[in-house]
């Protein structure tokens, strides 16, 4: 029953303290650099869209077998060993083929052996029971390489998206293959989506002149659609990629003045100037493809060796498509394609009114419950309900501290935690009130109140948390919102009502030293 | 002002002998927890976008919404399965589609977004929603494991604190419970999402608070009255802790029912479940997780001596 000064002060330190702490959201951040923190908007309050990407493993995993096929073929022909029948199996992680003659076989695997792994155990090579030799990627490395391209397409998708001048996007990773990206603000995400739906992965390739293999191309040849068809038919092309879009220093959307067509034009680094200059000097009069993603946006017939390092593309582009193509190009390919598994966005409008709707509820119940407290404990009543405020005071700071992000059912969760919260008090007014009733002295009665009611609010707090704690780890997105205003709810919830109303009443006896209690 | 309380629920010396009433508490709950399994089974809960996927796609028309034209261009753009519907004002209107695959998901958002906007134009999208099928299956099973692990870790909780009866019938009651609040879902027609998992994990850990409560108490009495038959001493138990159930769960009500009223469409439905389940959880204590506890407790809870984990309570 007795608070010392220091017990005092400590108690209403923390309420200023929480006070101080809840400013930066109603005030504007002044000039002077002080910490300024505040609480952010969810989604579904400010209005924006929200993308759960799903990152291609299994293409991830086809292209690395794709690249170590090629990189076989290269070793069996350095070692003059015959193959046949390359085939990929992305599902299992294998590539095999077939040696031209068993007793191959060991030669074969001493060449394979010999390939330059990324890692250590990166694959391992073997002979099948069915005579083909097989290699083999370990889970390890298919996982390594997973996690890299994750972190790699984060990278890239947050500059594409800087590039359109989005407000505070948000883009995190979530579990092993999944991206999330939040977009205030922007309720259509419909750009965005066509943006990191692209690969844009870009390569320079010569076309197979060959009439013959425009219909039957040979090992080492794709046959390419045109990515607009109205173009023409699908060419013949080279797998092996002359000069990698990867090679770009900058790019940039241009209005070219002659035909009044938008192009992307491009600068090339040193590498790809090189390369660029080497190919074009030897392949005069040859056609050259710019292959988009595996589609061929156009195939020109080199004229003159390019040795300046810049070229031009023309694809019969909007406005639109050429500036995000300049704008992938210069953000980079992503590893692997991406693919939305959910999307959800909310218009400005709802996001006011579900504002609205929140303050209301939030004003309403608080000030039924205020005046259910006062009618039903009186003067304790009027402490609790004091301690209520500090309460939503005290929530509201914790939220700015962590900069949490408030969501519609985060208000009702804080709603919900301001009914519960008077629980404890009036579990300690009852129990106040039996002990009267038996005959105890003011004091007598108050102490035994807060002793006894003490063990049976920190039990009811304690389930409510648990339950809680579970939702924020297997909730998404709004719902963990819920649960986090909940549970920080319920620890100031124990913070006000066993320190701060218990420290009113008790001052509040010392001062008056009452001889019967308002109970 | 207001310097003494004006109300109070009931007397002090108030005592109800609500045991008298044990098997009708407990008859009328198992048939309400059957039919609400019956409800469940047929016509089952409404699945929202959650946990079902597909899209909704809620567009406020500048006009009151003309249905025919919506659907007639729907259906030009090979969406004839569109269910269109009205809801609060009619210049609202919803639109839903099942969750094809994913990338077809993704795609057709987009798709009634623009036809939408190109049949009745002046239209402002107010939220366009697509979940794919194996991310709402696994919405799903995290609902579902958050709502389980509740659960078990609620029993340990309570378990380490008392003794075994009160776990088990704590759980037994709150089991109870949520098959009723599953009914009530089922004849509402509310959207069973997410956001209705947390309504109810609250609805669970308020129950419980409820049942601690009484708990508490009946295990304070037990060492205070050493020969009072188990029956009584619940009874008198119950009769002390009303004027605080009845407290808490009017506060909690109050809280959550400017929610119901004003909280709009998303939270419209979490609210009354709230309210359902706080009217639930209140009446369980008494005549279900009590009676529960003196059919499993009796001639079994310890007297007198300290409970396992030492006197919570000194008394």
């Amino acid at each position: 029953m007795y608070y010392s000064r220091l017990k005092l002060a400590s108690v209403l330190g923390v309420c200023l303290l929480g006070l101080l702490l809840c400013l930066p959201n109603g005030i504007r951040k002044p000039s002077l650099s002080i910490p300024w923190r505040q609480i952010h908007l969810g989604l579904d309050l400010r209005g924006g869209s929200y993308l759960l990407m799903q990152v291609d493993l299994p293409s991830l995993t086809h292209d690395r077998l794709q690249t170590l096929s090629e990189n076989m073929r290269d070793a069996l022909l350095k070692d003059h060993l015959g193959y046949q029948d390359f085939r990929i199996d992305a599902e299992r992680a294998v590539v095999s083929y077939l040696p031209r003659t068993p007793d191959e076989t060991q030669a074969g695997l001493k060449a394979l052996e010999a390939l330059p792994r990324l890692s250590a155990g990166e694959f391992t090579v073997a002979r099948q029971d069915d005579g083909r030799i097989a290699l083999t990627l370990s889970p390890e490395s298919i996982a390594a390489h997973a996690r890299e391209a994750v972190t790699q397409s984060i990278e890239i998708v947050r500059r594409r998206i800087d590039g359109t001048g989005a407000i505070d996007p948000e883009i995190t990773r979530q579990g092993d293959d999944r991206i999330v990206v939040e977009l205030p603000g922007i309720s259509d995400p419909e750009r965005i989506k066509a943006l990191l739906g692209t690969t844009a992965k870009m390569s320079f390739r010569l076309v197979d002149s060959n009439p013959l293999h425009a219909t039957y191309p040979p090992t080492g040849v794709s046959l390419l659609p045109m990515a607009n068809p109205a173009d023409g038919p699908a060419l013949p092309v080279y797998d092996h990629v002359d000069v990698d879009g990867a090679d770009l220093t900058n790019a940039g959307a241009t209005l070219d003045p002659k035909t009044g067509e938008w192009a992307v034009s491009f600068t090339f680094d040193s590498v790809g100037t090189r390369a660029f200059s080497s190919v074009t000097q030897t392949n005069v009069g040859q056609r050259f493809a710019i292959v988009l993603d595996n589609k061929i946006i156009e195939a020109p017939v080199i004229r003159t060796p390019i040795t300046g390092g810049e070229g031009q593309i023309t694809g019969g582009f909007t406005a639109q498509k050429a500036t995000d193509l300049a704008l992938m190009l210069r953000a980079g390919a992503l590893p692997a394609p991406l693919a939305v598994v959910e999307q959800r966005s909310i218009g400005p409008s709802l996001g006011a009114d579900s504002i609205r709707a929140g303050m209301i509820s939030l004003g309403v119940g608080f000030a039924l419950v205020v005046a259910f407290m006062v009618l039903f404990y009186g003067r304790f009543g009027w402490y609790a309900d004091l301690a209520l405020l500090a309460n939503l005071v005290l929530m509201a700071a914790i939220l700015s501290l962590f900069e949490a992000t408030l969501t519609l059912p985060g208000m009702a969760g804080m709603l919900l935690t301001l009914g519960m919260a008077v629980d404890a008090n009036i579990l300690i007014n009852e129990r106040i009130r039996e002990e009267v009733a038996r005959g105890r002295t003011p004091l007598a009665a108050m102490q035994a109140g807060f002793e006894r009611a003490t063990s049976t609010i920190v039990d009811s707090n304690a389930t409510a948390l648990l339950a809680h704690v579970m939702l924020f780890v297997f909730g998404t997105g709004p719902v963990r919102g819920f649960a986090l205003t909940i549970t920080i709810g319920i620890v100031t919830t124990l913070f006000t009502t066993l320190l701060l109303s218990r420290m009113l009443m008790a001052r509040w006896y010392a001062l008056t030293r009452p001889a019967s209690l308002p109970v | 002002m207001l310097g003494r309380p004006l109300l109070r629920f009931v007397r002090k010396d108030t005592h109800i002998n609500f045991m008298r009433g044990r098997y009708m508490g407990l008859l009328v709950s198992a048939v309400l927890s059957v039919a609400s399994l019956i409800l469940f089974i047929h016509p089952g809960l409404t699945l929202g976008l959650d946990f079902k996927g597909g899209i909704v796609v809620e567009a406020k028309t500048p006009t009151p919404a003309d249905f025919g034209t919506l659907r007639a261009a729907l259906a030009a753009h090979g969406l004839p399965h569109a269910s269109i519907q009205s809801f609060g004002a009619p210049d609202d209107v919803l639109i839903r589609l099942d969750a094809g695959n994913n990338k077809e998901t993704q795609s057709v958002v987009d798709t009634v977004r623009h036809t939408v906007a190109d049949a009745l134009p002046g239209t402002t999208i107010l939220r366009a929603d697509a979940v794919g099928a194996s991310v709402s299956a696994e919405l799903f099973r995290n609902g579902m494991l958050a709502l389980g692990i509740s659960l078990a870790m609620i029993l340990a909780y309570i378990w380490v604190r008392f003794e075994w009866e009160f776990a088990l019938s704590a759980v037994v009651t709150l089991i109870l419970d949520l098959t009723k609040t599953v009914g009530f879902l089922v004849l509402t027609g509310f959207e069973f999402d997410l956001v209705m998992v947390a309504a109810i994990l609250t609805i669970l850990g308020y129950s419980t608070n409820d049942k601690v409560v009484v708990y508490d108490r009946v295990r304070e009495n037990l060492r205070k009255y050493r020969t009072m038959p188990l029956m009584e001493l619940i009874n008198l138990s119950i009769n002390e802790t009303l004027n605080r159930t009845l407290g808490t769960s009017s506060t909690v009500f109050l809280a959550a029912l400017p929610l119901a009223l004003w909280g709009g469409a998303t939270l419209s439905g979490f609210a009354w479940t709230m309210l359902f389940g706080i009217v639930v959880g209140t009446s369980s204590s008494i005549f279900i997780a009590a009676p529960l506890l003196l059919f499993m407790g009796e001639g079994r809870l310890k007297r007198g001596a300290k409970t396992k984990t030492g006197a919570a309570t000194a008394s």
